[in-house]
């Protein structure tokens, strides 16, 4: 499959994926890939301190766009922010300031649970639908469980809320994550068995909860292929006639007993992936490199020959 | 093995909070903390929050109710001092919170009104802030008892790793909230001016929200109306439960650099609160194979064996050599791995003023009393 094809297929992806699974790293990965195959590519870190901005090598990213690369911009929103730009916009700035000083907007969106992420997935839309939107929006979705919260929480507000803006703004941000055209989650777990069993659980939630289409499964820090796990290192030296020291013999047999181990479980996870979750999915291995501009370059790599070697649309 | 700084908490103090972010084996820390905790003799509870199913079935959390796990499955061995009891629950955040405004509540009109009300419904439902006010509250509860040695908590996986140390104080500022309190009182007097105004705001905020949502803010305030006190009495004993010299933080993390960059950050902010970290455990570090002094020489090793002249007569020779030169670049990448994270996390723990515990990339899963055990002994010594 061409790549660029493959990074158009819809104009919003939303890389989602429980902690620690490296899921800003594969944020970073999937926009470098498709800003090098031609496309301008907006990313948007959601709530907080991601590391995405190292993963780029950016300084911290604030509300205003920079550019890591030609092609490349990056920006973080909040709630908070896409509040007091709603309610700008709406010639509601008065009340705005209160609403936060005097800590209603708390009680508010505890009212409405799932308020802040309208407002944040209703200014991604805006985004999508500006004149001079990117070809390709990359949302780094908030961290641990709450991908799922955070992408149900428009249909919950159809539920709780019955008119007004707010409301408005849910059925339009349903409509944009239900059409695939526009909106896709990339989900991203690692090849271990708690991991497997969580993508498997998030991925039926969204698509029968939310609707919203699923494209490859990134499989991530898979143990890097050069990694040997063969073992008896003693009978390979013998074969090629080398003398090797017990203790040299030891910590080889050692090393690549874990690889093995390791290697084993992984295989018989992602196995368990495939027959669980029919999508396609892409093996990213684990950098034993600090994660930089760099590292993830090499991911992007990995990626693209995946993508390449891809025959049909996921 | 000697025993580790983790090992001496687990000996003598009272609690242990498990914290750090999602997916660097919090959950499974706090267990094999409990059951090293067990193992000593002590009467020990453990909270867990959304523990992976196997090891929910493992510690018999089939409910939310606490269950006693057999002494069988915590010391096959039997060689534990026989005081030793191991109690295990899981959060179940809905519903304690219910039970809550059924103890302060002062009638069950109140109690029902309250429960019925769209608004608390969301409030005990929302997925964030309530957990970590319910881990709170349980530790709390436990801790009055007076039944358990020793409480473990698993904090939960927030989007801000503080939120159970700011949870209670939030749910009071909530019900403190002053616009819903002036909305409440009869417009007279000299709040009267002030009462109008809060209403024409109230009024603008509905226009967003939609109206219903405001009279379901209003109706549980009415309803809600003095029990304050009950739950700002609570969020204060927590808070003066957790700033005892007997509790101990216990930071988790794993190697990776985001990992890293959060628990320097949750550091920080702990030491805001008065408090400080007592532990860090580093989940899944990769084990050290070879020195990080024998890292050159492996490498070298692996190219003099790719260089070594080619004998095309011997081709099964050949590919053993190959063979073994992956090998050694195996071993030297797998030393420098293990070397770099250690080095790092050493700096960090010393920043905290604490030292690291590693738990090593265990070559299986930790789902059963055996692994688990297995992770405790790395972290207690």
């Amino acid at each position: 499959m061409e790549l660029a094809q493959f990074c158009a297929s819809s104009r919003i992806v939303i890389v989602a994926g429980k902690g620690g699974v490296g899921k800003t790293t594969v944020v970073a990965t999937l926009a470098t890939m498709a800003a090098r195959s031609g496309l301008s590519v907006l990313v948007v870190e959601v709530e907080g301190k991601s590391g995405l901005s190292a993963c780029l090598g950016l300084p911290p990213l604030a509300y205003e766009e920079v550019e890591a690369t030609p092609g490349l911009r990056v920006r973080a929103l909040s709630a908070d922010d896409a509040l007091l730009e709603y309610l700008d916009q709406r010639g509601l700035h008065r009340i705005s300031g209160r609403l936060v000083r005097s800590g209603t907007i708390d009680v508010v969106s505890t009212a409405v649970p799932g308020m802040r992420d309208i407002l944040l997935l209703g200014k991604v839309k805006q985004l999508e639908q500006a004149a001079d939107a990117p070809d390709l929006i990359v949302i780094d979705a908030p961290a641990a469980g709450h991908a799922i919260t955070f992408l149900m929480s428009p249909r919950g507000l159809q539920d709780a809320v019955r008119m007004g803006p707010v409301r408005h703004q849910a059925d339009e941000v349903v409509e944009m994550l239900s059409d695939s055209a526009r909106c896709q989650v990339l989900l991203v777990t690692l090849p271990e068995e708690t991991p497997v069993n969580e993508v498997t659980e998030t991925a039926f939630a969204l698509e029968e909860r939310v609707g919203i289409a699923l494209g490859p499964v990134v499989v991530n820090q898979c143990l890097p292929t050069r990694w040997s796990g063969a073992p008896n290192a003693v009978a390979d030296a013998a074969r090629a006639g080398i003398d090797l020291a017990d203790a040299d013999a030891a910590a080889l047999d050692a090393a690549t007993g874990f690889v093995g181990a390791r290697r084993a479980i992984q295989q018989e996870q992602i196995d368990r992936l495939a027959k669980m979750l029919p999508l396609p999915q892409i093996q990213l291995p684990f950098l034993d490199e600090e994660i930089g501009p760099e590292a993830v370059g090499h991911l992007a790599d990995a990626f693209a020959a995946q993508v390449t070697a891809m025959k049909t649309l996921p | 093995m000697s025993t580790t700084a983790l090992g001496a908490l687990v000996a003598d103090r009272h609690v242990l909070v498990c914290c750090g972010t999602g997916g660097v084996g919090k959950t499974t820390t706090a267990a094999a903390l409990a059951v090293e905790g067990a193992r000593r003799g002590r009467r020990v509870a453990v909270i867990t929050i959304d523990p992976a199913r196997r090891l929910a079935d493992t510690l018999g959390l089939a409910g939310t109710n606490d269950h006693e796990v057999a002494r069988e499955l915590w010391d096959p061995e039997g060689r534990a001092p026989s005081s030793g009891r191991l109690t295990a629950l899981m959060l179940d955040t809905s519903e304690t919170f219910d039970g809550l405004v059924g103890k302060y509540a002062e009638s069950e009109e109140q109690r029902d009104r309250i429960l019925e009300n769209r608004f608390y419904r969301n409030l005990a439902g929302a997925m964030s802030g309530t957990q970590e006010y319910m881990a709170m509250e349980r530790l709390h509860e436990l801790h009055e008892t007076g039944a358990y040695d020793l409480i473990v908590v698993d904090t939960p996986p927030s989007r801000h790793a503080l939120d159970f140390l700011d949870a209670p104080q939030r749910l009071i500022r909530l019900l403190d909230n002053r616009v819903f309190r002036v909305m409440m009182m009869p417009a007279r007097g000299a709040f009267r001016l002030a009462s109008a105004a809060l209403h024409t705001f109230v009024r603008q905020v509905g226009r967003v929200v939609g109206t219903g949502v405001i009279d379901d803010i209003i109706a549980f305030f009415r309803a809600f109306e003095g029990m304050e006190e009950g739950f700002r009495l609570r969020a204060d004993a927590v808070r003066t439960l957790l700033a005892e010299d007997s509790t101990a933080f216990v930071l988790v993390t794993s190697p990776r650099r985001d990992s890293i960059d959060e628990a320097i950050y949750f550091a920080e902010q702990i030491a805001t609160h008065g408090l400080s970290i007592s532990g860090l455990v580093t989940n899944r570090v990769h084990p050290a194979f070879a020195g990080d002094t024998e890292v050159e020489r492996l490498r070298t090793r692996a190219t003099e064996l790719r260089l070594d002249g080619v004998d095309d007569t011997h081709p099964d020779a050949d590919a053993a050599r190959r063979r073994l030169a992956d090998r050694y670049d195996t071993l030297a990448d797998l030393a420098a791995l293990a070397a770099r994270e250690r080095t790092v996390l050493a700096e960090v723990a010393e920043h905290m003023g604490t030292s690291p515990v590693y738990v090593p990339f265990l070559p299986h899963d930790v789902h059963d009393l055996t692994t688990l055990h297995e992770v405790g002994t790395y972290l207690v010594g």
